[in-house]
This record gives structure tokens, sequence and C-alpha cells, in this order.
């Protein structure tokens, strides 16, 4: 570590609690800006050196996310089942969050994703609503994002993107077979492919060298520091201002409150786990769509009795899943899909939604291929191949090399009913309650999955797949990766929990900034929005300094 | 992002297991000498145990057309994965061995342990038990054994990644596959 030491009980102007995507860019913004900050992460700090090609740790043994060991997570579709221990969610957890071993698509949302409410009206059951906040407000901050942290793309090659103030500080990454095949595709279909646009440097880039190859982005740490994560990019800069000081392994038990009502730190274990307080004249929680509610949650007081700024009970409500169709073809020729970044080509036609499919939602369909050695021999062939035996070992040999996927991010309708909560019975390794979770799908959701399935197969079909098959569609098979919704965003204090600059209605000095802000889910791939908001929360913040 | 797992994998690969909490480990193994090539540095079995499953796993990936799971070492890389990052893991084997064991009693009576059936008796044992959850742990450890890092002790001269055709390189360039480089021919033509 290269930044200063603080006293806990010295009172820091900034307590950040998640050193994540969004984190690490409060921590920069507000450093830079002569502010003293400390930031509490729960995970170790690891660095380049640490990371490996080793799918059995990372993959298996999920040594860079949440799992159940440690802090098990409980599941439920709704709230007449009693949750059991299932690992639903997953999230980064070191410093650099989730930024570290995201797969790196980086997407700006369209206009349209902050007032879809009022063009297509009330959706019966959901809490659909407009964001208080436009995409012109956002937008200099997605600008400032992509050129602070190094983003690969292409202006203007998605005819559907919303207006640019500049273009993307680095050109497209190269093409994979995936993406050859699904561009000649998609525009014999009439569609419109574009480079994805990616937090990996095609370039060097700020002092980083340019990404190698190497294949493993998805689950995995960069070694070489060519994906733009916050651990690469913004917090050294943090440790720099000699004002921030990142504090890994600590792991927040509560926020605290003063006698006037005003967040005035936070107690965590340190690494041995003994009980730490820090003092601080402000607290901006980035812990994530899960751990924020649950930490807000876990801060009860006589103050509070419902969780710290909960007075709409909306802590912790409306959590929306990272919802997807997933479909594979097998190609004549070898496409060695494991070499290269996982996604180069995308496609945004069936981004808006359309009334007239008989239900609301729309996806981003990506052409890719996730799959590393193992989890390719478990779960990558086709439903009616052989589990075992010499024919599935054959199946191997010829697929592994031949396939690649088409992923639909899609959307998730916000419902209260959809939550996190504490487990009332089960405790994680520090005897805290676990986060207990609920959700069931909305049936617009599942339908837009469904539809787009059909999308992908047309897609495959024209790109000259030898064979198709989809994955299983039930949204509890895979846990969720994006975590939003549970501390919404807006301008009533009853039905929201932060403001539009993702200040806690109920506490003037507690922010919120992460997916937890999300008032809808646009088409998954939130991390690009996620900064913008970060950079945003920390220019009002400072502007009112 | 999306992470290939089915759900089924994530519950046989963390969770559930403990509830075979009452086992009655009750192989009835018949001293029979065993004969597969098992040198004795084992931490989690005997000879005679590893044996046995290793049985099961050279039928999960055998070795016919190149190596399997037996010139990989999946054995050893079960071994020691239950002496270290899946230690909880090893009443599951108990049980689930013992679930083997009765099978094979019950479908060859004759038969004094899963080494000693032929080819296509073992291929039967195992289609009777493939829809059991420990079948699914095995399946699942074959896989990290043979396509794992060789760290572990699995994948031996890399024979796994081998046989799918995968590299072991940090860094490769661009074109990676057939159509990016036939794309790439036609854009320098």
């Amino acid at each position: 570590m290269s930044g200063p030491s603080f006293k806990p009980n010295f009172t820091v102007d900034f307590l950040v609690i998640g050193a994540g995507a969004a984190g690490g860019v409060m921590a920069k913004e507000l450093s830079s800006a002569g502010f003293s900050v400390v930031v509490l992460e729960q995970g170790p700090y690891l660095r380049e050196k640490d990371f490996t090609h080793d799918e059995i740790k990372y993959s298996f043994q999920l040594a860079m996310t949440n799992n159940q060991k440690l802090q098990p997570v409980t599941f439920r579709k709704n709230e007449s089942e009693v949750a059991k221990p299932f690992q639903a969610i997953m999230y980064g957890r070191q410093v650099g969050g989730g930024s570290v071993h995201f797969t790196g698509n980086y997407w700006r949302f369209h206009e349209s994703d902050f007032h879809e409410r009022s063009v297509y009206g009330e959706i019966p059951g959901t809490s659909f609503d407009d964001w208080p906040i436009s995409y012109a407000d956002l937008e200099p901050h997605y600008a400032k994002a992509e050129v602070e942290l190094g983003i690969s793309g292409q202006a203007g090659a998605n005819p559907f993107e919303a207006p640019r103030s500049g273009p993307y500080p680095l050109p497209p990454m190269p093409v994979k077979s995936s993406g050859v095949l699904f561009e000649r595709a998609a525009r014999k279909l009439g569609l419109h492919p574009f480079p994805a646009p990616v937090a990996i440097l095609s370039q060097p880039y700020r002092g980083r060298g340019a990404c190698v190859q190497c294949g493993f982005c998805e689950m995995f740490g960069c070694e070489v520091r060519a994906k733009s994560s916050t651990l690469a990019t913004v917090i050294p800069v943090a440790e720099k201002t000699g004002r921030c000081e990142i504090r890994p392994n600590s792991y927040v038990r509560k926020i605290e409150i003063d006698s006037q009502g005003r967040a005035s730190g936070a107690v965590y274990f340190d690494a041995r786990r003994r009980e730490v307080r820090q003092r601080a004249r402000n607290v901006v929680v980035c812990a994530n769509g899960v751990e924020t509610p649950r930490l807000l949650l876990m801060s009860k007081s006589a103050r509070f009795p419902e969780g710290l700024a909960n007075s709409s009970g909306l802590v912790g409500k409306n959590l929306m899943w990272d919802n997807g169709a997933l479909s594979m073809g097998l190609f004549e020729h070898p496409l060695n899909e494991y070499k290269g970044i996982q996604v180069t080509r995308l496609i945004h036609d069936y981004y808006r939604a359309d009334p007239k499919r008989g239900f609301y939602g729309g996806a981003g369909i990506d052409a890719r291929f996730d799959y590393y050695p193992a989890a390719f021999a478990l779960s990558g062939l086709p439903p009616d191949a052989p589990k075992w035996g010499a024919e599935y070992k054959k199946l191997l040999a010829t697929y592994f090399t031949r396939t690649m996927s088409l992923l639909a991010h899609s959307t998730s309708l916000p419902m209260e009913r959809n939550s996190v909560s504490l487990d009332p019975d089960v405790k994680d390794a520090w005897g805290l309650p676990a986060s207990r979770v609920t959700f069931e799908a909305h049936p617009d959701d599942v339908a837009t999955m469904k539809w787009l399935i059909d999308r992908e197969l047309e897609i495959l079909d024209a790109a000259g797949a030898k064979k198709t098959w989809t994955a299983p569609m039930e949204v509890e098979a895979f846990p969720s990766v994006h975590l939003m919704g549970t501390c919404r965003m807006g301008n009533d204090p009853r039905r929201s929990v932060v403001d539009r600059n993702s200040r806690t209605h109920d506490v003037a000095n507690l922010y919120l900034v992460d997916g937890s802000n999300f008032v809808t889910s646009a088409r998954q791939q939130p991390t690009a929005t996620i900064q913008a908001l970060a950079y945003r929360a920390a220019s009002q913040i400072i502007a009112a300094r | 992002m999306r992470v290939p797992f089915t759900r089924r994998q994530l519950l046989a690969g963390s969770l559930g297991l403990t509830a075979w909490s009452e086992i009655a480990a009750a192989q009835q193994h018949a001293h029979t000498a065993v004969q597969a090539a098992i040198p004795p540095k084992l931490q989690s079995f005997d000879a005679e145990s590893a044996a046995e499953i290793d049985a099961i796993v050279a039928q999960i990936l055998p070795s016919g057309d190149g190596p399997g799971a037996r010139e990989a070492g999946v054995i050893y890389f079960i071994d020691r994965a239950l002496a270290t990052f899946d230690a909880d893991k090893k009443e599951a084997y108990q049980k689930g061995m013992a679930e083997f064991q009765e099978m094979r009693r019950k479908l060859f009576p004759a038969s004094s342990s899963v080494v000693a059936l032929s080819n296509d008796q073992q291929i039967e044992l195992i289609r009777a038990l493939e829809k059991s959850e420990f079948f699914e742990v095995l399946r699942t450890h074959t896989m990290l054994g043979f396509l794992g890092n060789p760290s572990y002790g699995g994948n031996r001269n890399q024979v796994g990644w081998r046989h799918i055709g995968f590299e072991n390189r940090m860094a490769f360039e661009a074109p990676f596959g057939y159509y990016d480089a036939e794309a790439r021919k036609g854009t320098l033509e």
C-alpha cells in the first residue's frame, strides 16, 4: 500500500465503504479534491503478481468473489418460502471489487433508459419508474469515466447509441472469429453489429500496456494491468494524493449515527476480527447492490429502528437480476474462442422495448465465449450430448475450439417483492446475518428472454452454425452478478432511498453510490453507469463544499 | 457476465452434501489384490479405495483414443483435493462409494470390486448411478483433474488441455481462429 495511514480515532472527511467500481472512483475524486479519505474494503489487497490463470481457484473456489463458505447467501423465490443456502448472487471481493474480475463490457445506457416509464406507461405489479436524472445529466460523467479509466470502442458504430460528447480514448479490440461470424450473420439479417466497448486497453495508455489477449478476463484479475479496473487506474491515483488510505480486510458491520442523526463513522472487523471504529464527517457506501442494503439493515438504532436511511421502507427492495438468454452454436472450423477477450461484437437492434411484441423488454446481444476448459467440459456441450464416456470425450475435442455463444443481456423489471433482507437464522463467518435474496422474474422478463432465444438462433443459423442449442432458461439457474435497484434513486423520499445525487433522503451526510441506486435495469452491463453515477455524485459533493 | 455453472453444479460444488452425515460407510471390500498401478503416496484414500475410484473416473474419461483420466492423474488430483480445498467432500466420497459398491453387489453379485468388473460391467454400473448427486461430484472432480491447472496434481503433462485443443499461453495474437483469419485475408486482398 502506498497511501497514508490514518488513526481510526482521527476524524477523516470521508469514509468510503467498498473499494470497487464506484468506491475506487469516489476515493480518487474526493482525495484529489483535497479531502482526507479512508476506504474500508472487506476483501484483500491483491496485486497483479497475485493473479494467475487458475480456473480451479477463481471459477470454482471463487477466490475473488464472495463464497458460501465464508459468507453464505440464502435464496427463496417468494416470501412464503423459507430461504435456503444458495449462492444466488456474486460480487468482487478485493480492492477494485468487481471491476477486477469482470468481463469488461462497458455500455452506456441509452437516453430512453432514464424515462422508460413515461414512454411505456405503468406496468402493473411493478415499481417501473423514470429516473430522477436524464442521460444528459450523466453524459459528461460517462465521458470522464471512459477517458480516466481507459475504454476501447468505436464511437458512432452503434446507430442506436445515445449522443456522445467525444470519442472513446482507444480504438476497438481486434475482432475474434465469433465477432466475424456474428457480424456477417447480423448484416445478412439487416441488423447493425458494432465493436464491443470494453474496459480493456487495445493500445498502451497512461502508463499501462495493451492487452496481450491471454483470454482470462471474466472471473480473473488481469496480470498485465490491461483491464481498466479501479485497482489498475484510479485507486493508485487516490493513494498518490497522500490523502487516501485503502484499508483492506476491513469488514463493516455497522454505520454509526450521532445524537443529531448524522453519520459519524463505522464499526468494522479488521483482518484479525477485532472491532475497530473509524470516525468520519461523511460516509459513502459503495458496497454493491446487495452488501449496501444489508449494511443499512444491520445499522439499526433507536432513531432508525427499521435500518439506517430506511424511512421509505425501500432499503433492500426492488432487487433486479442479471437476466440473460444464452444460445450456443457449433461451427465447422476452429474458432479458438478461448484466445483473446470474451466479447468483440454486439448488437443493440433489440434494445428498445416494442409494445407490439406483447410484453415490455429488450436487450443487447453479444457474441462471446466465456467458458474455460473445465467449465466447458461440465456445461458447454449440447443437452443431448452424453455426460461421460468415450463419445463424450470425443465431443469435447471437437466442440471446445469450435463453439461460440450468443448472450442477450435483457431487462429485469423492478418489483418490491424481490429483495435483499437479513436472514433470520443463517450467519456468516463473523456472526453477522446472511443476505437473504428473494427473487422471481416478472412474466415480461421471462417472455423477453424466450423471444431473445429465437433471435439468437436466427443469427446463429445465418452464421452457418452446424448445430445450435440453448442454455437452461430458469432465472435461478445462474447467480446474478449485476446487483441493482435495492436503494433506488428518486425525488420523493417516500418512494426512494437516495436523491438524484446519491445522497440518502434521511441522513444528510450519508451517500450510497453503486448499483443499488438504479431505478431500472436498462439492458444490464451496469458498470459504466455505476461509475458515471460515482463521478457525478463526487462532483456534486465537491461543488457543494 | 455469466458464470458457466448450472445450479446443479453449484449445489454439488459447495452445498448440500453435508446432509449426508448419517453415513454408515459399510464398505465391504473383498480383500482382492488391487492390480491398478496406484503408487503409495496418497493422502485421503488407501490404495484399494483409490483404485476403485480410479476405475470409475477412467470410464468417465476413458483412455482409448489418447490419454484419459488415468493418464492425467485424476485420482491424485481428487486425493489431494480431499486433503486440501475440498476436505468437506470426504464424507460424500465415503457415502458415494458405498452406494457404488452396493449397486455393484446388486448388479453383479459374484463380483469382488469395481476394478475387477469387465469394461461393459463398469459402464453398466455407472449408468445405474449417473443421476446421483455423488456422481455429479465425481464428474466435476474428474473434469477439474483433467482440465484444471496441473499444479493441483492432475492434467499431467497437460494431456487434458491438449485433448480439447487448449493452448496454455500467456499471450496470443490475432488471428485466433479460422474465421477471423479468413476475414483478415479478405481485407488484405
